[in-house]
Formats: structure tokens, sequence, C-alpha cells
């Protein structure tokens, strides 16, 4: 075997079989990107009550926001599970979600539900992007920042700092009066009708720069789920790189939540269904294919809700049912093996 | 060259590494011995920047490691590790060709295929390209870890307990393809090695750790001798000659 290796003989076969596979991940996302588009056409053009111009407009921004959100929690979802070395977390682990309650509750408690719906929302927007964004920023800079800490470590205090926020909350909202709690409700249950034109510009802006940072990373991303020690030998900067990539997971999130409302755990369906779907454990497929799930999921439960069960827009309860039954099933199957 | 200047590191209160300088990367093979705990791989880890040091100072060709961009290194320096698992759900012929990240970045030139093809080659891998990993014997597994470290195609080859879980027969040709990644590629090849007739058999030099210190540095025959051998392992050893080279007996 050390002789004599012969590679000209051998090379082309591998190449071939390499590029047959990449083909059936190219067919696959192929299909569903076309699913997506039959679904968005359905959302479109069907049911329509009135004047078609005015449901194209109002349902085009649904669309944008949909997929703006489903942009955000994909690429989200699939890079913190490779930075962590886990599929069965969300970003949502952090605290995220908690802390976007707590500051929704803590604006209500402090002045009242009618500045809470007076306030112009471009500002609530801002300062809950900027709330999110910085308390991650803090925590991920205290645990990496000086020595080398584990991103385990930085998980548990996420953990425990979202438990300590969603009690701190309900403590506020126990003593809110009932008009107060209701405003409180409406604004936590995610909502992809009617949103805020401005916000979904802003949101779209930021997810865009997310997307244009992860997209260079995609083949280093690759490497990453080698693990540290591998990672570090073929030369990726790990510590420079998980930094920058858990940046962009907090803006993404944290635009997106402050958006619609927390939909995070969305990000647990689609990025295992990715995972599947793809065929391949490569960034360039599995990240564009949560993308398309996602919006696939949205859409069609919106499409669902909507012109089915003929509800307005309160798509999180369909969310968190159908990521707790997805998530018992990845927690059972693990165990299984 | 690898030169360790002065380097100790420290875990909690026990030092694991101990003011060790040291150069390594001369021509031919290395062998890097000592007991359980002594601290090799710890030192492998320092060189490929996984382990900071507590005081002292890591270069490679005089490259400050502490301060050298990762990639620059690593077309440097390969490293197999001594635990090598891999969770992601790949194939060997995709892991081989992660060896050529630091060249390419991922996007794969003809004259890195050419290298990934003669690394599987090297290793009899050509039957396995597709398997995953995970569908593997341990010691395939071993042997598609060292087929990457090989297309990585650096200087410096640092291999941490190359022979894990290797039968005979691979013990044998991963022995012999280490000395030729040697002596015909020119490769520095330092490797960690529990069989002292291994490092006897195909290293050039035998470095012999202990608790953290290097207390052994000599060609592979002068190491091989029962007190030095006694010394570092704290065990008795025999040695004998069989056909002109030095054999330790180390059962019974
Ligand atoms: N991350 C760590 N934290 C604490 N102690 C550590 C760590 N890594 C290694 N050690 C300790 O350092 C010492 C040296 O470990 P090292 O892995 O370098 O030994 P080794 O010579 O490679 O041993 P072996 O032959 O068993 O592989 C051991 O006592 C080990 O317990
Ligand atoms: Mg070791």
């Amino acid at each position: 075997m050390l002789t004599e290796p012969a590679p000209v003989a051998v090379r082309p076969r591998p190449r071939l079989r390499a590029s047959v596979r990449r083909a059936g991940s190219a067919v696959r996302l192929a299909a569903l990107g076309g699913l997506v588009l039959a679904l968005v056409a359905a959302y479109l053009f069907t049911d329509v009550p009135g004047s078609l111009a005015y449901a194209l407009e109002k349902r085009g921004l649904t669309v944008a926001a949909t997929v703006v959100v489903a942009a955000a929690v994909g690429v989200s979802t699939v890079v913190f599970h490779t930075i962590t070395g886990n599929r069965v977390l969300t970003p949502s682990i952090m605290g995220f979600d908690a802390f976007y309650l707590l500051v929704s509750t803590a604006v209500v408690f402090a002045a009242g539900s009618a500045a809470f719906l007076a306030a112009d929302p471009l500002v609530l927007w801002a300062v809950q992007v900027a709330v999110m964004v910085g308390f991650s920023v803090v925590l991920s800079t205290w645990l990496f920042g000086g020595k080398r800490r584990s991103i385990h470590l930085m998980l548990l205090v996420g953990i425990v700092l979202g438990t300590f926020f969603r009690s701190f909350s309900e403590w506020m909202q126990r003593m809110l009066d009932p008009l107060d709690f209701q405003v409180l409700s409406d604004a936590f249950f995610a909502s992809l009708t009617r949103p805020d034109e401005t916000l979904l510009v802003l949101t779209a802006a930021l997810v865009a720069v997310g997307c244009a940072v992860v997209v260079p990373l995609l083949r280093t991303l690759d490497v990453l789920t080698l693990g540290e020690p591998v990672a570090v030998g073929l030369g990726v900067d790990h510590r420079r790189v998980v930094l920058t990539l858990f940046a962009v997971v907090s803006v993404m999130v944290a635009a997106s939540t402050a958006l619609v409302g927390p939909v995070l755990f969305l990000g647990l369906i689609v990025a295992n269904l990715a995972y599947a779907w793809a065929g391949s454990f490569r960034h360039a497929w599995t990240v564009p294919t949560a993308v398309l799930l996602g919006v696939v999921c949205l859409l069609g439960g919106q499409l669902v809700l909507e012109r089915v069960l003929g509800f307005g827009g309160t798509l999180s309860t369909v969310v968190d049912f159908a990521g707790g039954l997805f998530f018992l099933y990845l927690v059972l199957r693990k165990g299984a093996r | 060259m690898i030169a360790l200047e002065g380097v100790s590191k420290r875990y909690g209160g026990q030092t694991v590494v101990d003011d060790v300088s040291l150069a390594l990367g001369g021509e031919g093979v290395t062998a890097l011995i000592g007991p359980n705990g002594a601290g090799k791989s710890t030192l492998f880890g320092l060189v490929g920047r996984l382990v900071r040091p507590d005081a002292g100072r890591v270069t490679v060709d005089g490259l400050d490691v502490a301060t050298t961009p990762s990639q620059e290194l690593a077309r440097r320096v390969a490293v197999l590790r001594q635990d090598n698992h891999v969770a992601a759900r790949l194939t060997v012929q995709d892991l081989v060709e992660f060896g050529r990240f630091p060249h390419s970045r991922g996007r794969l030139t003809v004259d890195d295929r050419d290298h990934v093809e003669r690394a599987v080659a090297h290793l009899g891998l050509e039957g396995y390209r597709d398997r995953f990993l995970d569908e593997l014997s341990g010691g395939q597994r071993q042997r598609a870890s060292i087929a990457m470290v090989l297309a990585q195609d650096t200087r410096y080859v640092l291999l941490d307990e190359p022979l894990n879980n290797l039968d005979l027969r691979h013990m044998g040709e991963t022995m012999r393809l280490v000395r030729e990644m040697a002596d015909v590629l020119g490769k520095r090849v330092v490797t960690v090695l529990h069989d002292v007739n291994s490092a006897a058999a195909y290293a050039d030099r035998i470095v012999a750790m202990r608790d953290g210190r290097v207390v052994a540095d000599a060609p592979a025959r002068d190491v091989m001798r029962p007190e030095v051998l006694a010394d570092v392992y704290d065990t008795t050893v025999d040695v004998r000659e069989i056909d002109g080279r030095p054999v330790a007996l180390y059962y019974g």
C-alpha cells in the first residue's frame, strides 16, 4: 500500500460520486424552493375577498415578514447548533424569548398598557433589539473574554438567567390589572399579519447583514462540525469565528423576535428537518434548506389558520404545539439509541 | 523547527508540563514516549495552540504560536489527536478533504484533490471512501484520521498515538508509512508511542517524558536501555538484542 499510490487511475470516480451526491442535494433544495413558490402563490392569490390589489399589498407584507423571520430563525438555529455542537437546543435557551417577555412586561408594568400601545413601535422595537443584543454581548464577552471558557458554561448561565427573567416577568404580570395583562398577552403571541412596514424593512436589513456575514463562513462552519480541537488544527481562528457567529445569531434572533414575537421553537423543527432533508452535513445545503422549510412551516401554518380555521393571527399556538411534540420526539429518539 | 522555550502548563495545583525546553522537528522521525499522564498530549496541545502555556514560548519556524494566524500555522503543522472522535456524520472522503482546508478554505483545486487521493491510497482506504465514519471499525477510523493529517501536507506532522486501535498488520504498515513520510516526503514526524519497540524500530530519536519533564532525549538506541526505561516508566524492563535490534521485554 505504501509503494505505488496511483492517484491518476482512481481520481475520476470519487469526483463523479461526490457530484452525484451534490446533485441530489441540489434537487432536494430545488424541490423545496418549488414548494415555497407554490405556497406563496396560494397564499397571495387564493380566496381574495375584494380588490386583488389591496389583498396583494396586505398579503405581500405578511409574505415578506415570513421570509425575514424564516431566514432569521433558520440561519440562527443551524449556526447555533454547529457552534454549540448540539442539535436539540435553540438560541432561546440563552434566554432571548424570556428577555423579550421581561422587557415588554417591564414597560407595561412601569408605564401601563396605554403607554405601551401608544409608544412609537419603532422606539419599542429598537429598545427591545438593543437590550437583547446588549444582553447577549455582555454574556458572551464575559464568558469568552480573558481565559478560554466553555460554551457549556455560557449555556448554563443563559438557562439560569432565562428562568429568572421568566419568573420575574410572571411576578410583575400578576400585579397588572386585567386590561394591561390582556394587551401584554396579545403582544406575546407571534403574529405575522399586519407587520409594521418600517420595522419590517429594518429587520430585513439586520437579517440581510447577518446572512452576509454567515455566507462566507459556510465552509468554516463545516469545519466547526469536526469539533473545536480539529477545527483549530485546520487553521480556524475558533474564538473569533464563534464570537462573530454568536453576535450574528443574537442580532438576527433579537430583530425577528422584536418584530413578530417569540417563534424560536420553530427553529428546532426546521433545523432538524433540514438536516434530514438536505442529505448533507454541509452548511451550504443545510442553511438554505432550513430557511425554506421555515417559510413552508410559517406560510403553511398561516394558510391553515387563516383560510381553513378562519383565525386571525395567533401562530405561536401552532408553532409551540408542533415544536413541543417534535422536541419530545427528538429527545425520545436520542434516548432510544 | 518547533521550539519550546521554558514552557510550563499548570492545571489547578498540578504542573503538567514543567519548564520544558526542547527542539522538535529535526530530520526524520522522533518518538515521544512516557507513562500515562506524563504530559505528552499536553505538549502537543501547546504546539497545536489548543493549550496556552502559563510560562514560556512556543515557536514554529520562528513564528510565535501565540501570535501567528492560525491558518499560517495549520499549513506548517498537522496534528493527529489522541482522541479523534468526530460527532458529525461524514464520509471518509469528506474527512480527508478537510485536511486541505488550511490551503484552500474548502474550495478544492485539482492539486488539493491529488493530495486527497494520495492520502486515501497511502492508508489503503480506497474501498472505504464513501463509508460514514460511524460505520467504520476503530482502526479504520484511525486510518481515516491519519489520512486527513497526511492530506494537510505540512512540513511538521505530530501524531498522538497513531497506533491506537490498529491490528498487527496495520501497526506495521502505519509505522512504515511514518518512516516513508520522513524519508520520501521529507516531513518531520514527531509521534507519541506507547510501544517502545515500535519507537526503537522506526524512530531516529526518542524523547522520553515523565511528570511533565523531559528525562531522556537521545538517538533511539541509547534510550533503549534497561536503566533508562526503568527510570521513565518506573518499572523493570529487560532489553535484549534480536537480529541487531534492541527489543524491550515487559511481559510477566
Ligand atoms: N484539561 C485538563 N484539565 C486538568 N488536567 C488535565 C487536563 N488535561 C490534562 N490534564 C492532566 O495533565 C496530565 C498530563 O496529561 P496528558 O494528556 O498530557 O498526558 P499523556 O502523557 O498524553 O498521557 P497518556 O499517555 O495517557 O495519553 C494528566 O495528569 C492529566 O490528568
Ligand atoms: Mg496522551
